[in-house]
């Protein structure tokens, strides 16, 4: 066995044995087994594999969260000013206390912990569904670990245009929760839904987000995570798209001392498209990665992915993305765009943008860029009296300015750019 | 341009055609006739130290040889390319194959076996010291614009000959086989070899370094403009025979290099292996350039035989202000497995990339470069053109890396695919490490077909559709093409050319 091989066994054993598969009704007992399976052949994940190279799993395979400082809880969740239905977890584990009456028009809202213990639910088909389909060609095991451990979350069923956003508020009040939240979405045929996630959720998160966009309709996802520059967090957004149907997802991320955002998400039906984008802004003690999988299995699809990091003192981001361009996947319309901005001399971007195309009349193209602040930039400004803080914050957000667009709704836009900038004033030089 | 030779128009034979077509595109894939000495086939220490005893080495690099192949017991073959084939049996091959007309080394190249002279000869390399006009054959006794090119000729396991020595030796540059160097310069070859790829590297690398049997060595003195173009041919004639040559350039301080290689080989029904390496040292203020145009027999439209080319190069940019450049034009082997890398230590040094790799048929490249950005204001440029056509997988990989000690350093990447044809494949897989904030990196990178406008204008002007297919990606490598020597330029215009024939229609 190789020494790779024997860390990998060992992280896998010991994490398992502090954990226990939760019991609940035959689909969730059998959903969950399948998980587990999935994740002990696999194993979790090691410095060695390819996309674990600039990320060290260490603090995320442990048995025991590592304690994280709570943050200062002076400022309110994003979030706060949008008229949304607020669903409320603390440390993962769901507050109906703390949250809005579950019922919105055309929308079926459940408690994960409550559907499990039924025998039959609708959530059967697509519960571990798309992880399981997500993990090839590259395993994803934290995501196998939350199918099978997670015992709360919500399951969102839309058959009709939702009035409000559906709003998962992660607090938290303990100074080392583990929590695991697994979330399932469904947007039946032409009908729409948005999702907002805001705030720290625990000393160490792990989500998962399944959804199914079925034909001609519409979801819409805004994230925001930070506050809490202790937090370790590694999420999973998996989506299927189906014909003419389409995908946005947007996260903000600001500090954190581990963050692995991942998302996979499959066009599988004519015409459909997908969009998913990224604002990081680290300081100090800061690692950030995001690892994107795009594919697309149907013809006439288009799929963006556009990622931002604004990095200081030390911090590291990382990007993985892939558009993965299937045989059957003519009039492929693909891109990819992923920069870093580097405000201070230690800082560090690792990037591995990837193409990999089996069809012929496609247009794909990426790109990646990695410097400092422009100082030609800079010197402008500067030569017509804005301070030098103020003229770096009005460069950085001319930077992250592309992977905001990406957020359709004004009011979200807006609440995410009033975020941005009060980072960028409390993070000044 | 070759394509036109085989259009078919009326009045035009057909038989020529046809026949033409039933040979394949691939012109080098005839043998030659030759009695060959081989050593035993499998490989073990005794096979090590029979090469390195027939090269008539010194005990070091007896020892060096050996200390490799124990490694490369130890070692797992790579697999993290997006290339598949059979397992390898590296004990069913030759090691060692030489013509028996060369078991004692001739004196000069009048003494050369004829047959070697006319299989040189055939493939456009002639090893007489004449004249070359860039591309124009026939050009014996050409005007002001010829230009001269040296020319080592390797020949399965060894090198023929070595043309314009002589006046080479009067600007004090040293041009001669490997097996060679060895004996005549054992302080050169001792200081140098195995410093930019040590014999540790990686498991091609390694078995190179057990196995190399020959290849070119070149020297060039502090302040030396290279007075000519200095080339390498190889051939691979003998069957179920690897390859395994080694290339060492030295260019001093201040000194200036062109370099140029080529390959070959018969056509076969089973896979030959091919497993080079290339060491360049760049120091204070000197430069390289090495152009390879690559046409090792690529195998059939089914898929069989052709060459596996697992080839590792690499330059150290030891001193401040060198420059290397790498152009290579990848259209043979079925396998490629290649990154031509430049390590940028020296301050200011700089490092290009120049590439175009064509895939037809069942041909499958992984093929990029490697920019190791070490000192500081490094700059490096990556263009990268990969062709895929028929059923074949081309795949870019490369490596931007800046050190912290780095700063100030620039890369610019940019790598574009063409697709030609739905069965094919055409891939990208770029690492970018940046781990100082003052440097700038950029990489760019697009896939797409043949624009129909594009066909359809051409072929509207009277152009067959395989004519309009090379004009576009002639056009579409056109940085490339322009990067290579003239001699190479025009050739691997037309290689391009021939390597797409059947690509289309």
């Amino acid at each position: 066995m190789t020494a790779a091989a024997r860390l990998r066994e060992d992280a896998t054993r010991r994490r398992l044995a502090a954990l226990g598969l939760p019991e609940g009704g035959a689909w969730a007992n059998a959903a969950r087994r399948a998980a587990l399976e999935r994740l002990a052949a696999m194993g979790l994940p090691v410095r060695r594999d390819e996309y674990w190279r600039h990320t060290d799993p260490a603090t995320l395979n442990a048995p025991e969260a590592a304690a994280a400082e709570l943050p200062d809880g002076a400022a309110p969740p994003a979030f706060d000013a949008i008229d949304s239905l607020r669903l409320v977890f603390v440390d993962g584990v769901f507050a109906p206390e703390r949250s809005d009456d579950p019922r919105l028009a055309g929308v079926e809202i459940e408690r994960l912990s409550e559907a499990a213990t039924r025998d039959i639910h609708w959530a059967r088909e697509l519960y571990g569904t798309l992880e399981a389909r997500g993990q090839d060609p590259v395993a994803r095991p934290f995501a196998a670990l939350n199918s099978a451990f997670a015992t709360d979350g919500a399951l969102i069923r839309a058959s009709a245009a939702a009035e409000r956003p559906v709003a998962l508020i992660y607090l938290r009040e303990s100074e080392a929760s583990d929590a695991i939240l697994h979330h399932c979405v469904k947007v039946e045929p032409g009908a729409s839904l948005t999702v907002l996630e805001a705030g720290p959720g625990a000393a160490r998160l792990n989500t998962v987000l399944e959804v199914e966009v079925a034909e001609g309709a519409a979801f819409h996802h805004v994230r925001v995570q930070g506050r809490d520059p202790a937090r370790r967090s590694v999420t999973h957004l998996f989506g299927r798209i189906g014909a003419a149907a389409r995908l946005k997802s947007f996260t903000l991320t600001k500090n954190g001392a581990l963050t692995r955002n991942e998302a996979v998400l499959e066009l599988a039906g004519a015409g459909g498209s997908a969009h998913v984008a990224g604002a990081a802004l680290g300081d100090g003690a800061f690692h950030h990665d995001d690892t994107v999988f795009v594919t697309h299995a149907a013809p006439g699809c288009e799929s963006r992915q556009v990622f931002k990091k604004v990095l200081r003192r030390g911090a590291t981001g990382v990007f993985q993305g892939k558009i993965l361009v299937r045989p059957a996947a003519q009039r492929t319309d693909g891109y990819q765009i992923s920069q870093s901005l580097l405000l201070d001399e230690d800082c560090q971007f690792l990037a591995k943008p990837e193409l990999e195309i089996y069809a012929d009349d496609v247009k794909c193209s990426h790109g990646s860029t990695s410097g400092a602040i422009d100082e030609t930039a800079l010197f402008y400004l500067r030569a017509r009296g804005v301070p030098r803080a103020e003229a770096t914050d009005l460069l950085v957000l001319a930077f992250v300015a592309e992977a905001l667009d990406e957020i359709e709704d004004d009011r979200l836009r807006a609440e995410v750019l009033a975020r941005l900038e009060g980072w960028l004033t409390r993070h000044r030089s | 341009m070759v394509a036109l030779d085989i259009e078919v128009r009326e009045g035009v034979d057909r038989e020529t055609v046809e026949a033409v077509r039933s040979v394949g595109a691939y012109k080098y894939g005839w043998e030659t006739d030759i009695e060959t000495e081989y050593a035993p086939k499998g490989l073990d220490e005794d096979i090590v130290r029979l090469i390195s005893a027939k090269n008539g080495e010194p005990e070091w690099l007896t020892e060096w040889r050996l200390d490799a192949f124990r490694r490369w017991r130890g070692m797992e073959e790579p697999t993290w390319a997006m290339v598949r084939y059979p397992p390898i049996d590296y004990q069913d091959q030759y090691y060692y194959a030489k013509p028996k007309s060369l078991s004692a080394k001739p004196a000069s190249l009048d003494e050369v076996d004829p047959k070697l002279l006319a299989t040189y000869e055939k493939l456009g390399i002639p090893l007489r010291e004449q004249m070359v006009l860039a591309g124009v054959e026939g050009a014996e006794g050409a005007p002001a614009a010829a230009r001269k090119v040296a020319v080592d000729a390797v020949f399965d396991s060894v090198s023929v000959g070595t043309t314009f020595k002589e006046e080479l030796r009067r600007a004090g540059v040293i041009f001669c086989a490997i097996s060679e160097a060895v004996r005549e310069h054992p302080e050169l070859v001792r200081k140098y070899l195995g410093s930019v790829v040590p014999p540790t590297d990686n498991f091609f690398a390694t078995l190179n370094s057990a196995v190399f049997s020959d290849g070119s060595f070149v020297y060039v003195p502090p302040g030396v403009r290279c007075p000519m173009e200095l080339s390498t041919y190889f051939r691979i004639n003998a069957e179920n025979t690897g390859q395994f040559e080694r290339t060492l350039i030295i260019a001093d301080r201040g000194s200036y290099v062109s370099y140029l290689e080529g390959c070959t080989a018969p056509r076969r029904e089973t896979a030959q292996l091919h497993a080079a390496v290339v060491e360049l040292v760049a120091l204070e203020d000197a430069e390289i350039k090495y152009s390879t145009v690559q046409n090792w027999y690529p195998g059939d439209e089914q898929g069989r035989g052709g060459i596996y080319n697992f080839v590792t190069k690499r330059a150290d940019c030891r001193g401040a202000r060198s420059k290397v450049m790498w152009t290579q034009v990848e259209t043979g082997s079925a396998i490629t497995w290649k990154y031509p890398s430049c390590i940028l230590r020296g301050d200011d040094s700089q490092g290009e990339f120049y590439s175009i790799a064509i895939a037809n048929n069942f041909q499958q490249a992984d093929t990029g470069t490697k920019m190791v950005h070490l000192g500081r204001n490094t700059r490096s440029r990556i263009v990268s053109k990969g062709i895929s056509a028929g059923q074949a997988q081309n795949t870019y990989r490369g490596l931007v890396s800046m050190h912290p000690r780095a700063a100030g350093s620039r890369n610019h990447t940019q790598c574009d695919s063409l697709l030609i044809g739905d069965r094919c494949g055409a891939h990208t897989v770029p690492y970018i490490e940046v781990r100082n904030a003052t440097s700038r990196v950029e990489h760019e990178a697009t896939t797409s077909k043949i624009a129909e406008d594009q066909l359809f204008y051409c072929r509207s002007r009277g152009m067959s559709e395989e004519e309009a297919v090379a004009l576009v990606v002639n056009g579409f490598c056109r940085e490339v093409l322009q990067a290579l020597p003239m001699e190479f330029a025009l050739e691997a215009q037309s290689l391009v050319a021939i390597s797409l024939e059947g690509s289309v229609g």
